[in-house]
């Protein structure tokens, strides 16, 4: 028997199983998200892909797919809810986009273009975060750290080494290191892990080298969050749409 | 027709926004034909009148910077945050980091190449913030032209809008903040 659920209208199938970010994805439909990523493990922390499924606000990266749901998602109550969570990301950090190696190829910051984002709004909160460059070719810079655990789940649950956790509450959380001294350093993480290369933002970077491709030529520079997440199949129909 | 009456100013900044602006090259002859300059670095004015827009460049860092907003805010209907200095603090608010004492211990005394080391103390020199800020913290701000320096193009978009009395926007291709 053949399930569907139906996201702004749009008629999406899914398989038992499936969340409805898992659906929306598979069905070519954008759900702006942070913490998600398909091979691991949701985590359902950032909010920002709540939908509404028969009136109530879910996060779709966690929420089951089940027949007959009917999902708002690219609606103007629900983006402005999302704007002003990831205005609350940016203010919460140290985010200079301007001085950041991973300008262009940050997640955080497509999303923010994505959604219009102008300001921050909210007043700075500069907070003082330490920075890891013990280690030889990873380096740790927490002020860009937007605790998505994205990096926790891939060390753990791929990599097999649960190298890192996050610690501490409120505005004290920060991403710990599990290792003798808590630098990087100490730990059994390389360079080739995916919990080094799995990082949205420019929280964790490879040294050594940089601004390899400019500034202009980088991956959101040339093509929209949306349209790099649902990848190039969906290409040639979106290019037709650009502004 | 009176002409529509722009002011501008750099505070904590480093005038790359206001060179953006200046990349609309010929342009600028199309412009003039609708906008004069009152208070900017291009004319020199130092205190702006009664100005229709303002744009500010830079983020607060010293107390001058505070009285030179004020006096934009109260003298511009429309006033623009230009650049990640005004609306994020931008590469001035990496000294956020540090105590103030440490930046000037720094620079004044132990930096390298520093003769007769001393920290600059004299009424003509603003006194420095403990930390740079956004504009937007101080005074209302009316729009946001986010980059590092916004390019040249989004300067057209945003002030032929307000010159033809439509509300400001920028197209997603222009909206960056690198
Ligand atoms: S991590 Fe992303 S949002 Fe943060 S400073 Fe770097 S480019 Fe900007
Ligand atoms: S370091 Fe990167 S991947 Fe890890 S929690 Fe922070 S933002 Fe997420
Ligand atoms: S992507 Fe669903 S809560 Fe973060």
């Amino acid at each position: 028997m053949s399930q569907s659920i139906s996201i702004d209208d749009i008629e999406v199938p899914f398989e038992s199983g499936q969340t409805i970010m898992d659906a929306a994805l598979a069905a070519g439909i954008y759900i702006p998200h942070l913490c998600h990523n398909p091979c691991l493990k949701p985590h359902g922390s950032c909010k920002l892909c709540s939908v509404e499924v028969n009136g109530r606000s879910v996060s779709s990266c966690t929420t089951k797919a089940e027949d007959g749901q009917e999902i708002i998602n690219n609606s103007e109550k629900l983006n402005k809810a999302r704007l002003t969570i990831t205005q609350m990301l940016f203010i919460e950090g140290n985010h200079l986009c301007p001085t950041c190696e991973k300008t262009g190829h940050c997640t955080l910051q497509a999303v923010a273009y994505h959604l219009g984002m102008l300001d921050g709004h909210f007043p700075q909160f500069y907070p003082k975060r330490e920075v890891d460059a013990s280690h030889p070719s990873i380096m740790l810079d927490r002020d860009r750290c937007i605790l998505c655990e994205l990096c926790v789940r891939a060390s753990r649950d791929m990599d097999g080494k649960n190298v890192f956790a996050i610690s501490g509450r409120g505005t004290d959380s920060h991403l710990s290191v599990n290792s003798p001294t808590g630098k990087l350093v100490d730990s059994n993480i390389d360079k080739d892990d995916l919990a080094v290369h799995i990082c949205p933002v420019g929280a964790i970077l490879i040294k050594e080298h940089g601004y390899e491709i400019p500034i202009g030529c980088r991956t959101f520079d040339l093509r929209s969050i949306a349209e790099i997440d649902l990848g190039d199949v969906k290409l040639s129909e979106k290019s037709q749409h650009n502004e | 027709m009176n002409k529509i009456r722009i002011a501008t100013t750099s505070l904590a900044g480093c005038f790359g926004c206001h060179m953006s602006f200046l990349d609309i090259d010929e342009r600028i002859f199309e412009l003039l034909e609708h906008i004069e300059f009152n208070r900017s670095p291009l004319t020199d004015i130092k205190h702006c009148d009664i100005c229709d827009i303002g744009l500010v460049e830079g983020g607060l860092c010293n107390a001058d910077n505070i009285h030179v907003l004020k006096e934009f805010r109260a003298n511009c209907k429309v006033l623009i945050a230009v650049g990640a200095c005004s609306i994020n603090g931008g590469v001035p608010a990496m000294r956020n980091h540090h105590q103030l004492a440490e930046c000037l211990a720094e620079s004044y005394l132990n930096g390298i190449g520093v003769e007769n080391p001393q920290i600059p103390n004299d009424v003509e020199v603003p006194l420095l913030l403990n930390k740079v800020h956004p504009i937007h913290e101080v005074v209302k701000i009316d729009y946001y032209l986010p980059g590092c320096p916004p390019p040249a193009d989004a300067f057209m978009k945003v002030l032929g809008d307000l010159i033809e009395g439509r509300e400001p926007s920028l197209p997603k291709t222009m909206l960056r903040y690198d």
